[in-house]
């Protein structure tokens, strides 16, 4: 679960991390109201969305009066921002930060995330920060400073020393620095992130370091105990028909070709998604069942790859290991009957029961195809999605 | 020979008498898994399935000599449950759970690397050697005994390996789900060594997914460490890149973790890839001969 930048920076407050003083604004009309609580002479209006490269997409903009503060919040409330990280619909605006502005005399990165290959927390850091740190980490990977912290024992002082120096920081920056790694890291492990970033780190004009922008993604499996954070979730930066599958613990991602697929476990639907385009054919969408799958959920799972309406043939490929293909046998039926499919359905059922919901689909009398192994029904649906017959 | 189980490892439940440990359970025993006792706090005394049920781990492994534990305890008790089991002596832990927040996992990895415990999971099928024991979710009646070793990172596409080999009268000697997770008890290392030692396996199938390096790690290892041979695929090529949010993910994979990526390094360490998962059989007969 990802969060805007004005709430991460709020947690970050919480924690005694420095940031900009800003408010955040839904509407134009409160432009007026936020700058008068603010000091300075002019402030940054930043679009709130969960996506990077906002900056360059025209995202952000310094601004030196309430008018033009006012215009730029009435140019991206209700509007998408499309920068390089989102679809090409972009992500919808509905909150503006209004922040003041800082002086800024260099442009730090640092950035913590689980590294799956050290199987630890690891911070990164460099004094290369700014929009092209990707073309830094790609190009000269030797100016990014990596820091891991002991699962066990914890963050420690000589970590944020030792980055510190890396970063050449001032005497008085590496103690500002030490208080903000210890408490960064305090954070992530308490807050449950599994991804937390801030570029720039700025070093202002005063010398001090502050944390101009916020991003962080929280651990979903850790929801459970971070209820005040799953609160905060945004909706409406998710896509639709996938926050609707994730209701029903279905796993969605809407893609660009023509043929649906249902499959039991993300691998599987991986691979299914693989061998379709291998013989030459283009899947609609990936989603997971999951490993309980239930008729409802399958009949669930079966409207949202139709409300696609690219979809020109359906593949269900489901090898039971914890589900019965009976059941979900059971479920398509139900389905089909439901929603009223019109395109072919090709069905592949394997393992835990699978002759019992093979007979049970052959005597529904409905228009599906069995099909006998991954190959076979890889073929059979790309023929039909192509309004061939097998 | 096989690895990690045979049919006189002795074997306990943590969440026994909940509904999936239940079913999987009954399925385990009818398999011939020797299943002693089950684990559940305030159930100790009980009998299910004909077992007796203790209130924790380290009652269950002093009466019953137990050497290994199958966990179906909800993630948000998991890593208390994998942790009991560590510290119980057990020598094995299989978890089936999924949905354990990653820094559980952090300390839970550390934890039993530190005390020699091997664990296999979190949110995989299990392990089974074909014919003897099932510690897991897999349908037993699509192995076979036999001769090729199968690791994965995926539950179902471990079936359809496991499927392939089976129909094609290959035979598995053992197969391990490792588990989709960022971080698994069990790396594909760690089994391909264990299979690299086991007499009875003749070849080896690894399938990977996208995301992380451990099949960019399993390669180099390969290289140097593994003379049998090996067949893999991964799967993904088709899957879009994640939406992301900031860019710390992609500068500390460095460009690695994409499904060719993957392919490239196995290619190089001498692995015979196959772009399909229906061809994972065909290519263990191509490279073996048999």
């Amino acid at each position: 679960m990802n969060l805007h930048e004005y709430q991460a920076k709020e947690l970050f407050r919480e924690y005694g991390i420095p940031v900009s003083n800003g408010v955040a604004v839904n509407s134009s009309l409160d432009i007026k109201k936020a700058i008068e609580a603010l000091e300075g002479d002019r402030w940054v209006v930043k679009a709130q969305v969960h996506a990077g490269g906002r900056g360059k997409a025209g995202g952000v903009k310094l601004v030196h009066t309430v008018e033009e503060a006012e215009a730029f919040a009435e140019k991206w409330l209700g509007k998408n921002l499309v920068t390089y990280q989102t679809d090409e619909t972009g992500q919808p605006v509905s909150k503006i930060l209004v922040e003041e502005c800082t002086n800024i005399s260099e442009e730090l990165y640092l950035g913590a995330v689980i590294d799956r290959a050290s199987q630890r927390l690891v911070f990164m850091a460099s004094q290369e920060g700014g929009v092209n740190i990707e073309e830094v980490a790609s190009k000269t990977p030797e100016k990014i400073f990596q820091i891991a912290i002991d699962p066990i024992a914890g963050p420690k002082s000589q970590e944020a020393e030792s980055l510190a120096s890396q970063l050449s920081l001032s005497e008085s920056q590496k103690k500002q620095f030490e208080k903000l790694y210890l408490s960064l890291a305090k954070m992530f492990v308490e807050k449950d992130l599994s991804l937390l970033e801030i570029n720039p780190l700025v070093v202002a004009a005063d010398g001090n370091l502050i944390c101009l922008d916020a991003k962080i993604n929280i651990d979903s499996n850790a929801l459970f105990r971070q209820e005040l954070l799953a609160e905060m979730n945004d909706l409406s930066q998710e896509d639709q028909r996938e926050s609707l599958a994730s209701k029903w613990k279905l796993s969605y991602v809407a893609l660009e070709g023509n043929i649906g697929c249902m499959v039991n476990g993300a691998g599987l639907a991986m691979g299914t998604m693989d061998i379709i385009k291998l013989h030459g054919g283009e899947p609609a969408n990936f989603l997971d069942v999951g490993g309980a799958a239930d008729p409802e959920r399958v009949s669930e799972a079966f409207k949202i790859i139709l409300s696609d309406e690219n979809v020109q043939a359906v593949l269900i490929n489901i090898f039971g290991g914890i589900v019965r293909c009976d059941v979900i046998a059971d479920g398509i039926i139900e389905a089909v009957k439901e929603v009223g499919v019109n395109v072919p359905v090709v069905v592949r059922l394997e393992g835990n029961k699978a002759e019992l919901g093979s007979e049970k689909l052959s005597k529904s009398g409905l228009n599906i195809i069995n099909a006998n192994g991954l190959e076979e029904a890889a073929k059979f649906v790309v023929k039909a999605s192509k309004g061939e017959n097998s | 020979m096989s690895i990690l189980i045979n049919k006189d490892t002795k074997v306990i439940c943590q969440g026994f008498t909940g509904s999936q440990a239940t079913l999987h359970c009954e399925q385990c025993l009818d398999y011939g898994t020797s299943l002693v006792a089950g684990v559940t706090p305030g159930k100790g005394g009980q009998i299910h399935l004909d077992l007796p049920v203790f209130n924790d781990v380290k009652e269950a492994v002093s009466a019953t000599r137990a050497t290994a534990t199958l966990i179906f305890v909800p993630a948000r008790f998991c890593k208390e449950a994998i942790l009991e089991a560590a510290e119980a002596g057990l020598d094995l832990i299989v978890c089936i759970t999924e949905g354990i927040p990653i820094l559980d996992m952090l300390e839970v990895k550390m934890r039993c690397d530190n005390l020699g415990v091997r664990l296999i999971g979190p949110n995989c099928p299990g392990v089974i050697t074909p014919g003897e024991s099932k510690m897991g979710i897999m349908p037993g009646n699509i192995h076979l005994p036999g001769k090729v070793g199968v690791i994965s990172r995926s539950g179902t596409l471990t079936y359809e390996a496991v499927k392939q080999t089976s129909d094609l009268g290959f035979g598995q000697s053992s197969c391990v789900g490792i588990g989709g997770d960022p971080i698994p008890g069990s790396s594909f290392i760690d089994i391909l060594t264990l299979f690299e030692e086991d007499s009875e396996t003749e070849a080896i199938v690894m399938v990977g997914e996208i995301g992380g390096t451990a099949e960019e790690m399993a390669a180099e290892f390969i290289q140097s460490n593994v003379s049998k041979p090996v067949v893999s695929y991964i799967a993904g090529v088709t899957a879009p890149p994640d939406k992301r949010m900031g860019h710390a993910g992609a500068i500390i994979a460095g460009g690695k973790g994409t499904a060719e990526e993957k392919f490239k390094a196995l290619e190089a360490a001498g692995v015979h890839t196959v772009r399909s998962p229906a061809d994972i059989g065909k290519g263990i007969g191509e490279i073996t001969g048999w």
